[in-house]
């Protein structure tokens, strides 16, 4: 008999994986089914944004800026459009603000909603993830009533929008508001507490507040560890301090602070908080307004730089912008929050089993436009 | 009808001048025909329904193309005919690093497991190709051949995926073997019988006034045992949310990543064909086989295929509805799932049903 020995192999889930979410490549050791250590790889999707945006002008930057995080292109739109403002010191209208908002919101309900449904699909649920993206669709069809694109929209202009919202629009928004919110809790029934779920995903992944804060982790994931930091309240930008909504944050109903389920029910109980902040913006918004209103015919910033957050679904997304008073920027950084999720993924994955680091990734819900740019 | 009466009947037609052994081997490629339409008509149909049934489910009309007069006909009725034979006419492709013998061996070895076991289920009262007194421990035993398959497709395609999802496969079935097992000793016990007619005759009559003598509803111990062998019998034909070996999230698709057209087609048909078995058994056992579930009424040897069909179709529907409805366990809990819960009750079931059966004399 030889002398018996094991052997630690090394497995490679991706570039081409069904649950990579985009093209990531994960190496992973395994000991078995136990993985001891993973390390992504990503560059896979790198197009070169903050390059290209030297190159071309303030406004023509907004398309590129939708292809970063492709599933919540409003608010990316959003975030960069603040920057700009700030930047020109702009006054933008009541209305233009209102929409905003709405529009916002709404990408970040279809943004969870992708998310939830994804991280459904990883742990084997199929069927929550087409009701997800059913519904998903009715938002993209209003937004496609608005602006006539249903992934990458161009919508928000520096100073206004592209287009003023389409008669029947704010109707079939409080229709749409009307059908989802019973539809939360369907999906709560289908599989959040779902008991094969909850064994999934409660204790597994733990993302403990001090790691996720040492990491710069934001947004659903660090909510997810109990730490209460939105943006959108903590350092109101726009017009979200006029609305009354509550910050969700993990509190380990089903395992511990921090793990995969208690980042699940923060975005589950975040659309509930959206529609809220919909709602209010429907009422309260001025029919009438031009929304170009105040848009700059040249955008020449002056000489300086400027650093903007905003809140998107996936986090803090932060845009430095130096202009140098040319009409093309000298430089463009945009700070990922999809990236810092992504780098706490071999921390807290260490341990596990490979069918737990698969859920630990889309439970960290990660868009690789936006991790390479 | 059995092979018997075929070989029987064939020496006494004008097919007499085969003998004997003309006959007998007249006889196997007959039945042998016959279970293969069975298995691959049922994998037809089951395919078609399970989309269909899992597109209702989710809220979309699933396929709607292929119809009588392709294109233009309703319902995508022919679309697993058609997906059938685009699966016939593609590119074999075995990988260069595979070991060629074994990878192509798997498949088949797998069908078979399925296949042979069909010889021993009892279609209606007269319908069984062969009726012989081990029938039931037969069944269970070639159904955990088609293991040897797995681990075979696993191995020999030379994919980290395919290792993964052997390996998790092998572990699974062997586990979730005993627990199965031990549930029909129970009605075994009872019968004092493994032949499947026996087992079926015995659930003959009415139970409580109104519900038929099945063992199902027979004593409190039988009803549980139908549970955990019904459970077990879903992990053992690895479908959700036992269906790790080919977890497509993370194995890709586990053992068999590596195989296209037919030889993929075999894994499915194989996988048609072991739940087809699983529900077979579970009806046979539990369920009254072909026994009508009104006494007397619509009762006979034709009635009687029609009842353990429907049975049959009943035990797949609520798999299919297991499927699109749970998401998937993770390999440990699966394994906690077998040896921490269903293998205890399974013992203490057994234990209940010998003490009850000797209560009640």
């Amino acid at each position: 008999m030889g002398v018996r020995q094991t052997e630690e192999m090394v497995l490679n889930i991706g570039p081409q994986h069904p649950s990579t979410h985009g093209v990531l490549r994960l190496k992973v050791k395994t000991d078995g089914e136990i993985v001891t250590a993973v390390t992504p790889v990503i560059g896979y999707l790198h197009r070169c944004f903050e390059k290209h945006c030297e190159n071309i002008t303030y406004e023509q930057i907004i398309p590129y800026v939708d292809r970063c995080d492709y599933i919540a292109s409003m608010n990316n739109d959003f975030g960069y459009v603040l920057a700009m403002e700030a930047m020109l010191e702009i006054e933008v209208p009541e209305k233009v603000q209102y929409i905003r908002i709405i529009m916002a919101e709404m990408n970040r309900i279809a943004s969870h909603l992708l998310a939830l449904g994804t991280f459904g699909l990883d742990v084997g649920a199929f069927t929550p993830f087409l009701y997800m993206f059913r519904d998903r669709e009715r938002i993209l069809d209003l937004f496609e009533l608005t602006c006539g694109a249903r992934l990458l929209y161009n919508y928000m202009w520096i100073g206004g929008l592209s287009h003023d919202i389409p008669p029947g629009f704010v109707e079939k928004t409080y229709e749409f508001l009307d059908y989802f919110l019973p539809q939360l809790d369907e999906y709560n029934n289908l599989l959040t507490f779902n008991k094969i779920f909850i064994e999934r995903t409660a204790d597994v992944g733990i993302l403990t507040p001090d790691l996720a804060i040492n990491y710069g982790v934001t947004g659903p994931n660090l909510r997810g560890s109990g730490v209460k930091w939105d943006l959108r309240k903590d350092e109101s930008y726009s017009i979200y301090d006029r609305f009354d909504f509550a910050i969700p944050v993990g509190t380990g109903i089903k395992g511990s602070v921090g793990d995969s389920w208690d980042r699940y029910w923060v975005r589950a109980e975040e659309m509930r908080e959206s529609v809220k902040i919909i709602r209010q913006a429907l009422d309260q918004m001025p029919r009438d307004g031009d929304v170009r209103e105040a848009v700059p015919r040249r955008i020449r910033p002056p000489k300086g730089a400027i650093y903007s957050r905003s809140e998107t679904p996936r986090g803090e997304l932060g845009f430095y912008i130096i202009s140098d008073g040319k009409p093309k920027p000298t430089r463009v950084k945009m700070r990922s929050p999809a990236f810092t999720a992504l780098s706490v993924l071999s921390e807290i994955s260490q341990g596990w089993m490979i069918s737990d680091v698969l859920a630990i990734l889309g439970s960290l819900d990660i868009v690789l436009g936006e991790i390479d740019r | 009808m059995t092979i018997s009466w075929l070989i029987d009947w064939v020496n006494n037609s004008w097919l007499g001048f085969l003998g004997v052994p003309g006959a007998f081997i007249l006889a196997i490629i007959v039945s042998g025909l016959a279970i293969f339409g069975l298995v691959a008509v049922h994998a037809i149909v089951a395919v078609y329904v399970e989309r269909k049934v899992s597109a209702f489910m989710q809220d979309r009309i699933g396929p709607m193309g292929q119809g009588p007069g392709l294109h233009a006909g309703k319902w995508g009725v022919l679309q697993t005919v058609a997906d059938a034979l685009k699966l016939l006419v593609k590119e074999d492709i075995i990988p260069a690093a595979a070991d060629r013998k074994l990878f192509i061996m798997a498949p088949f070895i797998l069908f078979l497991g399925a296949f042979i076991g069909f010889i021993a289920l009892p279609f209606s009262e007269t319908l069984s190709l062969a009726n012989f007194n081990v029938g039931l421990f037969y069944i269970l035993a070639v159904s955990s051949f088609g293991i040897v398959g797995l681990i075979l497709a696993g191995w020999a395609s030379n994919n980290k995926w395919s290792l993964y999802g052997a390996m998790r496969s092998a572990a699974q079935i062997i586990s979730y073997e005993i627990p199965a097992a031990i549930s029909l000793i129970a009605v075994v016990m009872l019968v004092g019988s493994l032949n499947m007619q026996d087992i079926t005759r015995a659930q003959t009559g009415i139970v409580l006034g109104f519900l038929p003598n099945w063992f199902i509803f027979q004593n409190p111990f039988t009803f549980l045992a139908f549970f955990i062998y019904f459970i077990a019998g879903v992990a053992e034909t690895n479908r959700t949310p036992f269906d790790i070996p080919e977890a497509e999230s993370e194995l890709v698709a586990g053992f068999h990543t590596e195989y296209s057209g037919m030889r993929w087609a075999f894994f499915f048909l194989s996988e048609y064909a072991n739940m087809f078995i699983v529900c077979a058994i579970a009806t046979v056992v539990f369920l009254g086989g072909w026994q009508s579930p009104f006494g007397e009424f619509l009762a006979g040897p034709y009635w009687g295929l029609l009842w353990f069909m429907g049975k049959i179709i009943f035990l797949v529907l609520v798999m299919m509805w297991f499927r699109w409805t749970f998401p998937r366990l993770r390999v440990d809990q699966l394994m906690s799932v077998s040896w921490k819960f269903l293998l205890p009750i399974s013992f203490f079931n057994l234990f209940g049903v010998g003490i009850w059966e000797l209560l009640s004399g």
